[in-house]
This record gives structure tokens, sequence and C-alpha cells, in this order.
């Protein structure tokens, strides 16, 4: 292989790793009203990624500056061609972020429910807005012959983006389902378990149109290998949630997700950004940095992500017991009254 | 407006506002770690007292911290499309670097911190806060590099087929010149906001304590303002020193910003520092008197004797068009550089003041009441902040037009370099910056007020009465047992 698909590959694998741990972020963040009851039990919900979703988010970061090191002119067209809906997902992640810190800070039910509304669009905008913006890597976009987006807002609305939308934030609200039915006890575990199990079914069918759609219209033969893992993961889910075997179904929707990344990129290569207009592609070729400067990389990558990985795995493991409302104390945070 | 001007002030805007916050994560984050280190060590319960209460605080402002670099990351993509394109095979390497290097060591184990109170072993724990503190720092000196690159083009080479920058040379990079002169600059004004901010808080936490006849909580307080003194007392002169190493590259790099540090429109032997200029603000040469100034201390700065050769402002730009093109202004703002120069420098003598009334008063063992020394922490609190942005306004509204300066180094790097107006999205309509303009802006007004009042609450509450976790001696106990903690309740969760 040469650099420039190494870069692309690993970029995909930064992606994998951000969409399969932020994504039960998301779900939980998502699910936040339906499935927690009262504070304490929003509580429950938040504690059970409160240790690893900075960790989770810095993925993305890492997939963004690998982006502008490794493929520039990629960077560049994406992320000034598909602006508004960029912005929309910085003022989610924004919002989340101060409301997952900040939340507990203050003891008071109005601080706590507007943190819980700011947790639960932070979490619904950015599920739905990656879908979007991947389903139309994956369509194409207009380019100009200088690479620039020339396209609007409104053609990144368009219907299999939009399946896209749908296909990835209901992903994530199974995702996170699943995961909190494997981190939680009681009477949590019970309702997330019985939410999974409807969810996974809705996933199944929407996932797999997204998948045919893609597959027949956009891709190469080869990612049907992806989208058969894909299709065999889910109904492993939809078994596994219906017996409430809860790793093996946080494990088939994490192979679920794997296996759309795969699709995604698989159906792009050797495209970073197709265009629709013929020969506007940016390709992996055309878009990619030196081989100077993807050697360096390749090196910091190869050296640091296992150590990420060591590390964050041990975090996982620190943390590895369910959750319960006995072990979230009944009040924490101060109130405004003494200022 | 057009889109040149929104995004500039976008930029502007987003990360003067991170940089708010940074400074002092970068130093408090250290500062906490020393405390705890320092309850391991002596099991002495006012160390854990302050740990916590600072510990609050850090969380608080980290948070936040975390939200604006959030923007910082795609912002070039979004509004600068073409600079990107240009300096991506360079300028994106570090930041991938920060992410894969720092950042990921940042927030993973500072989610170990928080929750890993009482489940980890303590010395494990005490790690992670260490853990931390050095990947903030680390973060710092990668981010620098890609900023000092920016000031000082080196390790590439421009590609005339392409038109874009490569790197030939990463070792060149990340050794730039620039770079061992901001990094520690920028690293000690965020050791001197921490320390001004826990000695502030720390001074009037313990005339309050004293006030209230509680000595015992006015020496916890006490050794805050200690720790906080000797952490401004040295940052101070790291300060100074660093940044006077700084005027002096910047006269051999960008001899432009010098003269506009200066306002100083003809070239002079033995320049003066002026304390005060008045003028018209015009950006032109007619409108500007200096009155109050210190002979030869700007020619002290930029080369290190009191009476060498400045070029001024009129001569620069004639040279540059000569280098760089005609029908360029090659000047940036005099007004805002020489003030945001004089601002910074200025600033510091807030810090300055507190770290005097310390020495002053807080003689042998002894806690102080006096009502001033309490107002004076608090007032003192405010400024290397400021200090700082003023500080980051100078160095990049200095490098105007420029957003890659030339470097003017015969040895060099020829050809890469980058007006800000070429650098600029064009496939992106003012009307959009102006949208994520007020977006951005909005959402961080409400976020200040928000930061601003939970940092008021927390340090009004004051550290603990006592803190309930169990003595050092017990915690090893506990982390005896094999059962490792992983059932302990979450005792500092959200
Ligand atoms: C001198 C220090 C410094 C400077 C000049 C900048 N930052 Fe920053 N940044 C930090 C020092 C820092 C930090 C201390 O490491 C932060 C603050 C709080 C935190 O979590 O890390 C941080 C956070 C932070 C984050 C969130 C990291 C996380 O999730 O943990 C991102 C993505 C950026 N920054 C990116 C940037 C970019 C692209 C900048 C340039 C325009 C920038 N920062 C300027
Ligand atoms: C956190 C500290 C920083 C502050 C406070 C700061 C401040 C500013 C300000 C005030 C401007 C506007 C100048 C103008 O347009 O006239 C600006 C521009 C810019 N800065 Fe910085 N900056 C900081 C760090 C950085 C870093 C670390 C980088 C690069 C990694 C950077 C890259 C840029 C770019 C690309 C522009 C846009 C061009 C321009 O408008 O001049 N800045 N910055
Ligand atoms: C004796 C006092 C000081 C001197 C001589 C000094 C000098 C300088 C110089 C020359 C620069 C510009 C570097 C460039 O553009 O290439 C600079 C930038 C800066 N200064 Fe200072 N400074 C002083 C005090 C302070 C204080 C008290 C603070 C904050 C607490 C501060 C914070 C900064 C920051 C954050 C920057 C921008 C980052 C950088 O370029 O390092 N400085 N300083």
């Amino acid at each position: 292989m040469d650099l420039p698909t190494v870069w692309f590959v690993l970029i995909a694998v930064l992606w994998t790793g951000y969409l399969v741990l932020e994504g039960f972020d998301f779900g939980v963040g998502m699910l936040l009203p339906v499935l927690g009851r009262g504070d304490r039990e929003r509580r429950v919900l938040i504690n059970t990624i409160g240790p690893v979703w900075d960790g989770n988010e810095v993925w993305l970061l890492t997939a963004g500056g690998a982006t502008f090191a490794a493929f520039p002119e990629w960077y560049a067209s994406m992320f000034s061609g598909f602006y508004l809906a960029l912005f929309l997902i910085l003022l989610a992640l924004i919002v989340r972020v101060v409301a997952f810190e900040w939340r507990g800070k203050i003891d008071d039910p109005r601080w706590r429910s507007w943190a819980d509304r700011a947790l639960v669009v932070g979490s619904w905008v950015p599920a739905v807005l990656w879908g979007v913006a991947f389903g139309n890597l994956v369509r194409g976009v207009h380019l100009d012959a200088d690479h620039q987006y020339v396209g609007t807002f409104l053609d990144l609305l368009n219907p299999f983006a939009l399946l896209g939308g749908a296909t990835t934030a209901l992903l994530f609200l199974t995702h996170g389902a699943v995961f909190l039915a494997l981190k939680t006890d009681g009477e949590v575990r019970e309702r997330a378990g019985a939410l999974a199990e409807r969810l996974a079914v809705a996933t199944l069918v929407v996932a797999g149109a997204f998948a045919v759609w893609a597959q027949l219209a956009y891709s190469v033969p080869w990612t049907w290998a992806a989208t058969a893992v894909a299709a065999l993961a889910l109904l492993a889910l939809v078994a596994t949630t219906r017996a409430r075997r809860e790793g093996q179904a946080f494990v088939a929707s994490a192979v679920t997700i794997v296996a759309a990344v795969v699709l995604v990129f698989g159906s792009m290569y050797p495209d970073v950004m197709p265009a629709l207009e013929p020969g506007s592609s940016l390709t992996v070729d055309n878009a990619s940095s030196t081989d100077y400067t993807l050697t360096i990389m390749t090196w910091v990558a190869v050296v640091l992500t296992p150590v990420v990985l060591l590390y964050q795995g041990w975090t996982y493991w620190v943390f590895r017991k369910r959750l319960t409302v006995e072990q979230i104390p009944a009040h924490t945070g101060l109130t405004f009254d003494r200022v | 407006m057009d889109a040149l001007d929104l995004a500039r002030w976008q930029f502007g805007i987003t990360t003067v506002y991170h940089f708010i916050f940074v400074p002092l994560t970068i130093g408090l984050a250290p500062l906490v770690a020393i405390m705890q280190t320092a309850w391991h060590r002596t099991g002495d319960e006012r160390w854990l007292r302050l740990t916590k209460f600072f510990g609050k605080l850090l969380l608080i402002n980290f948070a936040i911290g975390v939200a604006t670099g959030i923007v910082q990351e795609f912002q070039f993509g979004m509004n600068w499309s073409e600079y990107s394109r240009f300096v991506g095979d360079v300028f994106g390497a570090p930041l991938a670097m920060e992410a894969l290097a720092a950042f990921f060591v940042e927030s993973t184990f500072l989610g170990l911190w928080i929750f890993g109170w009482d489940k980890l072993p303590q010395r494990v724990h005490l790690a992670t806060i260490w853990a931390v503190a050095i990947a903030t720092n680390l973060s710092a000196f990668f981010i620098l590099a890609a900023n000092s690159w920016m000031q000082h083009p080196v390790g590439a080479v421009l590609n005339e087929e392409t038109g874009r920058a490569e790197m030939v040379d990463i070792g060149a990079v990340l050794t730039n010149p620039t770079l061992l002169a901001a990094f520690p600059h920028t690293i000690t004004a965020a050791f001197l906001t921490a320390g001004t901010f826990v000695a502030g808080i720390g001074a009037w936490w313990m005339v309050r304590s004293v006030r209230r006849g509680d000595e015992a909580t006015a020496r916890v307080y006490r050794s805050a303002v200690v720790l906080g003194t000797v952490t401004m007392l040295a940052a101070g002169v790291g300060v100074a020193a660093s940044g006077d190493w700084q005027a002096k590259l910047m006269f051999d790099q960008q001899p432009m910003k010098m003269a506009s540090a200066e306002a100083l429109c003809e070239g002079e032997t033995g320049a003066a520092f002026s304390l005060l200029t008045i003028g018209d603000l015009s950006n032109d040469c007619e409108g500007v008197r200096h009155v109050l100034t210190v002979p030869g201390l700007t020619s002290y700065l930029a080369s290190g004797t009191f009476d060498s050769y400045l070029p001024g402002v009129e001569e620069l730009q004639e040279r540059s068009e000569v280098l760089y093109g005609e029908g360029v202004d090659y000047r940036p703002n005099l007004a805002v550089t020489y003030w945001s120069f004089r601002l910074m420098i200025g600033l510091g003598l807030g810090s300055a003041a507190l770290a005097a009334a310390v020495l002053l008063l807080l003689r042998r063992r002894a806690v102080v009441g006096t009502r001033w020394f309490g107002t004076l922490g608090l007032a003192a609190l405010p400024t290397p902040f400021l200090a700082s942005s003023f500080g980051w306004v100078f160095t990049e509204m200095g490098r105007q037009p420029w957003v890659v300066a030339p470097n003017p180094n015969p040895s060099g790097v020829d050809g890469v370099w980058m007006l800000t107006a070429t650098g600029v999205s064009t496939s992106v309509p003012a009307g959009m910056v102006l949208t994520s303009m007020i977006g951005f802006t909005l959402l961080y007004a409400v976020l200040a007020v928000l930061w601003f009042r939970l940092m008021v609450r927390y340090a009004v509450e004051g550290v603990a009465a006592t803190e309930t976790d169990p003595s050092p001696e017990a915690q090893r106990l506990a982390a005896q047992n094999p059962d490792d903690g992983a059932d302990k309740p979450l005792s500092f969760a959200y």
C-alpha cells in the first residue's frame, strides 16, 4: 500500500474509534429523559460514561488533526464545504461538554433540567449530522475543478444522506441502550434492555436499507463483505438483546458500527471526497501531503495509538462495575443561594 | 464587512476566548498536583482540603477550555481553507501530534482523577493528576510549534508546482527558535496566572478567616498563599527573561512587529521605550507623538545594547515592497500593537503587587487579617489573564498583514509566506461566516456568565471544614483489599 492509502485507512480507524466509543456516549445522552426517571437515575446514566466521554471525544479531534496533516485539501474542502453542518455540530458538542461537567456542580432542579436539555440536544444533533455528512461523502458532492465545494446547505439534505442521518441516530440509540444495560443494574438495566430490544429491530430495518442503497448506487463490489458483516451483526443484535445477553449485544452493536465505517470509507476509496462533477473529485493522491510528512506521521501514529488504546482500555477496566442508584451520593454540588 | 474581516474577527474572538481559560488550566493542574503530592507525603489534611478546593475550580475551568478548544481544531478548515491547503503539510503535523500525545492523556487521566478518588490506590491516583498536568503543558508545546511556524517558518520549502508549502525537516519545526522562546514565555505566563489565582483566593480567604476568628482555617489558606507566591515569583522572573529573549528574536525575525510595538515611524539609534504616546490612531505616522520615554530601552530590548539602530515602520515598508511586492500595506495596526504590548507588560504589575504585599506582610508563621490585603488578592486575580490575552493580541495582530510571516533569514525558507487576505476560505460566503460568528459569540457569552458564577460560587464556598477521606495509611490498607475499590461509591462524581 502506498502511504496516502495507509493514511486513508488510519483516518478510517480513527473515525471507527470515535464512532464506536462516542456512539454510546451519544446514545446515553439521547436516552437520558427516556431511561432516567428522576435526577438520581439520570446521574446513574451520566456517570456510566462520566470517566470516559472526554477521552472518547478526542478520537474526533485526532481524526480532524490527522486529516489536516495527511490530507490538507480534504480538510480544507470538507470543513469549508460542510460549513453549516459542522457549525451546528460544534455548537452541540460545546453545550454537551459543559453540561456534562457543570450539571452536578449546582444542586438545583432548574439548573439540572437545563443541563439535561443541553445533553439531549448536544447528543442528538451530532448523532444525526455525522450520518448526513457521511451519506454525502458516499454519494458525492458538488465540487468545482479546484475542489471547492459549490453546492448549498440544502443540497446536503438529500434523501440518501438523510437516511444516513437516521441510520447513525438509530445505531447510536441502540448502542447506547445496550451499553446502559451492560453498565447499570436494577430498574434502569431492565428498562434499557427492553428498549434495546425494540431499537435493534428498527435499526436492522433502517440501517439495512441504507447499506443496500449505498451498495447498489454508490459502492464497489468488495464492500458487500462489510454490508454482510453489518447485516449479520444486526441480526445478532436483535437476537442477543431479546435474550438479554448484554455483553454479546454490545459486541454486536460495536461490530455493526465498524462495518458501517468500512462500508462508507470503502465506497469512497480512492476518492476522499467524491464529486458529482466528473474529474473534480478529491482523491487519496491529489489531496494528500508529501511522503515526508506522511512518513513522520506514520511513525507517530504507530507508536502512540497502541499506547492510547492501552490506557483507555485500562480506564474501562477500572470503572468496569455496574452502577446503581446506591452508589450515587444523594446530593452533589452547591446551591447558588449563598452568593 | 466582507468574509475576510468577519473571519478575522471570528478567529480573534474564539481564540482569545479559548485562551482566557487555557492559562489557568496549564498552571493550576500542576499546582493541584503539587498540593496532592504534599498531602500524600505529609498526610497533612490541610493539603487534602486545598487539593479538593482548587481541584473543583480546575474542573469547572477545564470543561470550558475543552469546549472552546474543539472549535479551534476545525476553524482552520472552515474559515481559512486556502490557508489550510497552503500549510497543511507542515502545520497539520503538530496539531495531530498534540491530539495523539497530549489531548488523549489529558482527557483520559482527568476522568481517572475525578472518578478515581477512593477507587484507585492512592499512589496511582496521584499519578493521574500529574499525567494531566504534564499533558496540558505538552499540548501547549505542540500548538505553539504550529503557531511559531506561522511567525517564523522553518523546515519547509515552497513547491512551485502546487503552490503549497512542504515540510522537509520536522526537527527544525519542533526546535524553531521562535518556539523555544514562545513556549517558556507562554508557560511561565500560565504559571503566573495560576499562582496569582491560588495566592489571590488564598489571601482573600485568609483575611476572611482571621476576621471570623477562625485561625485554624486561616492556616490552611496561608499554605495556599505561600505556594501561590512562590509560583508567582519564579514565573514572574521567567516571564520577563523569556519575554526579553522573544523581543530580541523579534528584532531579527519580524522587525516590523518590533517597530510597530514601539510605534516607531522613523529609524532611530538608541531608540527609547515610550510609556505613553498620543496620536489619532489613523495608522499613519503623522499622528504619533511619544511623551514620557525611557531612553535607549527599546534598543536594549531588541538587541541588548542601548545605542543600536532600530529601523522604523516607513523604512521597513519600503524594504518589504522590494522583497514581497508593491501595493500591500505591510504595517500592522500601530495603535493595537503599541497598546497591547504595553498592556501585556503593564498588567504583569498586578501579580507583582500581590507578591510584594505577601513578602511584606507574611512573616514567619503569622496569618494576616489586614483587610486591604484580601482586597488586593482579588484585585490582582484578573490581571495575568488580561496580560496573556493582550500578549496574544500583540503577537497575532503584529504579524499582520501576514498569516504566515516571511522568514527573513537568507539561509531560509524562500517563498513560504502567505498574506492573511489570501488565506481565507473562498467558497464560504460572508453571510455564513456572520451566522457562525453570531452563534459562537452568543453561546460563548452565556457560557462566560455561567463559568464566572460557578467559579465565584465555588471560591466563596471555601475549603471543606474537614475531609472525610481516610488517612493515607487507611487508604493504603484499603488498596491492599483484593476488591480494589470498584464497589465504592463515587465520591467526586457528576
Ligand atoms: C498555550 C496553550 C494553548 C494554546 C495557544 C491553544 N490551546 Fe487549545 N488547549 C490548551 C492549550 C492551548 C490546553 C491547556 O491543553 C487545553 C485547555 C483545557 C484543556 O483541556 O486543554 C486546550 C484545549 C483544546 C482542545 C480540547 C482538547 C480536549 O478535548 O481535551 C482543542 C481541540 C484545542 N485546545 C485546540 C487548539 C487549537 C487548534 C489552538 C490554536 C488556535 C489552540 N488550542 C490554542
Ligand atoms: C490562544 C492564543 C491565541 C490568541 C489569543 C490568538 C489571537 C489571535 C487574534 C486576535 C487574531 C486576529 C488578528 C487579526 O486578524 O488581525 C488571530 C489570528 C490568527 N491566529 Fe491567532 N491567537 C492565538 C493562538 C494562535 C495559534 C496557536 C494559532 C495557530 C496554531 C493561531 C493562528 C491564527 C490564525 C490562522 C489567524 C487568522 C489570520 C488572522 O486573522 O490574522 N493563533 N489570532
Ligand atoms: C517583562 C515583561 C514582558 C516582556 C518583555 C514580554 C515580551 C513579549 C514579546 C516580545 C512577545 C511577542 C513575541 C512575538 O510576537 O514573537 C510576547 C508575547 C506574549 N506575552 Fe509577553 N512579555 C512580558 C510580560 C508578559 C506577561 C506579564 C504576560 C502574562 C501574564 C505575558 C504573556 C504573553 C503571551 C501569552 C504572549 C503571546 C504568546 C507568545 O508569543 O509567547 N507577557 N511577550
